[in-house]
């Protein structure tokens, strides 16, 4: 469509821009704020606001990095990060392993009470996890369970699988049914099929998942919260950063460079791989 | 195929036992526990439900919940469908709904801290150090203490944090609906000489309908759990307590498993009424 350049259309044109840029800097500035308050002094952070270090932005003078070298070394952030790893890795491979094997039952294999189950599949996708978390914690704590690694790693596991395997799912009922037909005959087992086929044909969709389930992983603070409290070995960041909230309150020049350590990971997960995250949300837009 | 049937027991029962065991059986055991006292001991019947609709805190939760279910579904969504329209309109798309969406990656503890900040308050005459009260005193208000004041001031401001990070997630979905919307459809009202906002009422909107279905679903499920962002930001204090974190004071501080669980099978009864739904629309799909 050709555009004119009457009035009319220019006022337009110009209020659209206002409105797109102003809800920007809506979403923008509250991170910004928080990212500059990280660097400056306590006695900068506590005694002007952020937004003045821009009346003279490169004087480095005023910025320090003494804040993450408190909330890493004092307040046990390192410690954290590194529990978040150990949690989030495990949490993202074993069910993303479990859930391709199932949804490819689900796809490409015929078994009594295949559509039953995958109707269960469908509707646990909304089911809240408070509704498990009491009768888990009293297995959890008579077992030992409660306040490791392994606990987590398996509910992470048992709570990330309706997702997965309704994703996966999906995406290999939509692969071509004369691939497996033919690999049949030559003999392979549905092992080789699913190992050689579906899986190599499925990075797409695979990278989607493992980017989901290890954010969601990463950021996730009820679960840890129950099954683990607050056991400082295997805390993750979230836990560690909402403890942080209950004992600092208004420090800050802390907690504002502890909140951008829990930060670090999902921002360049997301900076690096936007398109297959976005995919992802696409595809599961039911998730609960 | 030979062995089919036990190469699907293989592919699918690692995935059977641990939704089993992870979230169908404690959910129904939790059912089971909301008719059960405080340690599970001795059967109460209906009174931990009467306890929910009678007690003043808990009707404050619930009231809490509502407000978040309409501001925040509302919000969330037509925020959402407002910017997937007007970003489809100039050239910068791609890095507004970046800057829009990133809230999506960090966590909601993460999220949290950065609103706390942007809601810091000090008394008025004293050098504000949070944002808004800034932009309030600069526009010759006077500052606010945000998340103090209740009922509606701070449970509003917790409510728009949520805002903030869910917008993204609405607005990649309904944008990725609204740019399969033929474009000629549009073109053809416009040479009838339909306005842009004729054009919307009458042919964008109808063909997104289905899509907003989903999405309105998807964020009454996401706010009925709602949880970190209030036990970041307030804890519930001042008026703020929502279901979720009910229940985990029932949990951890009061040690009443048997409230805890009747909180979280109202969170079941509202999910059940969007997994009927999913189920439905899922068989629709299905039974092309």
């Amino acid at each position: 469509m050709s555009r004119r350049w009457t009035p009319g259309a220019v006022a337009s044109r110009a209020s659209l821009h206002f409105v797109i840029v102003l809800l920007c800097l809506v979403w923008l500035l509250p991170a910004l704020g928080l990212l500059v308050s990280s660097f400056r002094p306590a006695q900068a952070v506590s005694g002007s606001g952020w937004w003045t270090v821009f009346t003279t932005p490169f004087d480095f003078t005023q910025y320090t990095l003494d804040n993450y070298r408190h909330v890493l070394f004092q307040d046990g952030m390192a410690r954290a990060f590194l529990n978040s790893l150990l949690i989030s890795v495990p949490s993202t491979v074993l069910p993303v392993l479990v859930a391709a094997l199932a949804a490819f039952a689900f796809a490409w294999l015929r078994f009594p009470g295949r559509e039953l189950l995958l109707l269960i599949v469908v509707g646990l996708l909304v089911v809240p996890l408070q509704t498990t978390f009491i009768p888990i914690l009293r297995l959890y704590s008579q077992w030992g369970a409660a306040g490791t690694f392994a606990g987590l790693w398996f509910a992470h596991t048992g709570y990330g699988l309706p997702f997965a395997i309704y994703l996966l799912r999906n995406f290999f009922a939509a692969l071509p049914r004369d691939l497996f037909e033919s690999a049949y005959i030559d003999g392979a087992s549905p092992w080789t099929a699913f190992w050689r086929l579906a899986l190599p044909m499925s990075t797409p969709a695979i990278a989607s998942l493992v980017i989901f389930q290890f954010l969601w992983v990463w950021n996730d603070l009820l679960v840890a919260l129950i099954y683990v409290g607050g056991t400082q070995e295997v805390a993750p960041l979230t836990v560690r950063l909402s403890t942080l909230v209950g004992s600092y309150g208004q420090e800050w020049h802390v907690l504002t460079a502890a909140a951008f350590v829990t930060m670090i990971v999902p921002l360049s997960v997301f900076f690096a791989l936007q398109r297959y995250f976005v995919r992802g949300i696409l595809a599961g837009a039911v998730k609960g | 195929m030979r062995g089919e049937k036990a190469w699907s027991a293989l592919f699918v029962g690692p995935a059977v036992l641990l939704v089993s065991f992870y979230l169908v059986l404690p959910t129904l055991y939790t059912v089971y526990l909301s008719f059960f006292d405080r340690n599970s001991q001795s059967f109460v019947g209906l009174d931990n439900f009467r306890y929910l609709f009678t007690n003043a805190a808990v009707q404050a939760a619930f009231r809490n919940n509502l407000l978040w279910l309409v501001v925040f579904t509302a919000g969330t969504v037509l925020l959402g469908l407002l910017l997937a329209v007007l970003l489809d309109r100039v050239r910068y798309e791609a890095v507004a709904k970046s800057i829009i969406f990133l809230p999506m990656a960090i966590s909601f503890a993460g999220a949290g801290v950065i609103w706390r900040f942007m809601y810091a308050y000090r008394p008025e005459g004293a050098e504000q150090i949070g944002l808004l009260n800034q932009i309030v005193v600069w526009l010759g208000g006077t500052p606010r203490a945000w998340l103090i004041e209740q009922p509606w001031v701070n449970n509003l401001a917790l409510i728009a944090a949520g805002v903030w990070i869910w917008t993204g997630f609405c607005l990649v979905i309904i944008s990725a609906a609204y740019k399969g919307i033929p474009k000629d459809m549009m073109e053809a009202a416009r040479v009838d000489g339909a306005n842009e906002l004729q054009v919307f009422r009458h042919i964008s909107l109808p063909s997104l309908y289905p899509t907003l279905a989903v999405i309105t679903t998807t964020m009454i499920i996401n706010v009925m759990k709602i949880f970190d962002i209030v036990y970041v930001m307030t804890n519930g204090q001042f008026g703020t307590e929502v279901l979720a974190n009910r229940m985990y004071k029932e949990m951890f501080q009061f040690r009443h498993f048997g409230r805890a669980s009747a909180v979280a099978v109202v969170l079941l009864a509202v999910a059940a009424v969007v997994m009927v739904i999913n189920i439905r629309r899922f068989r629709e799909e299905e039974g092309r």
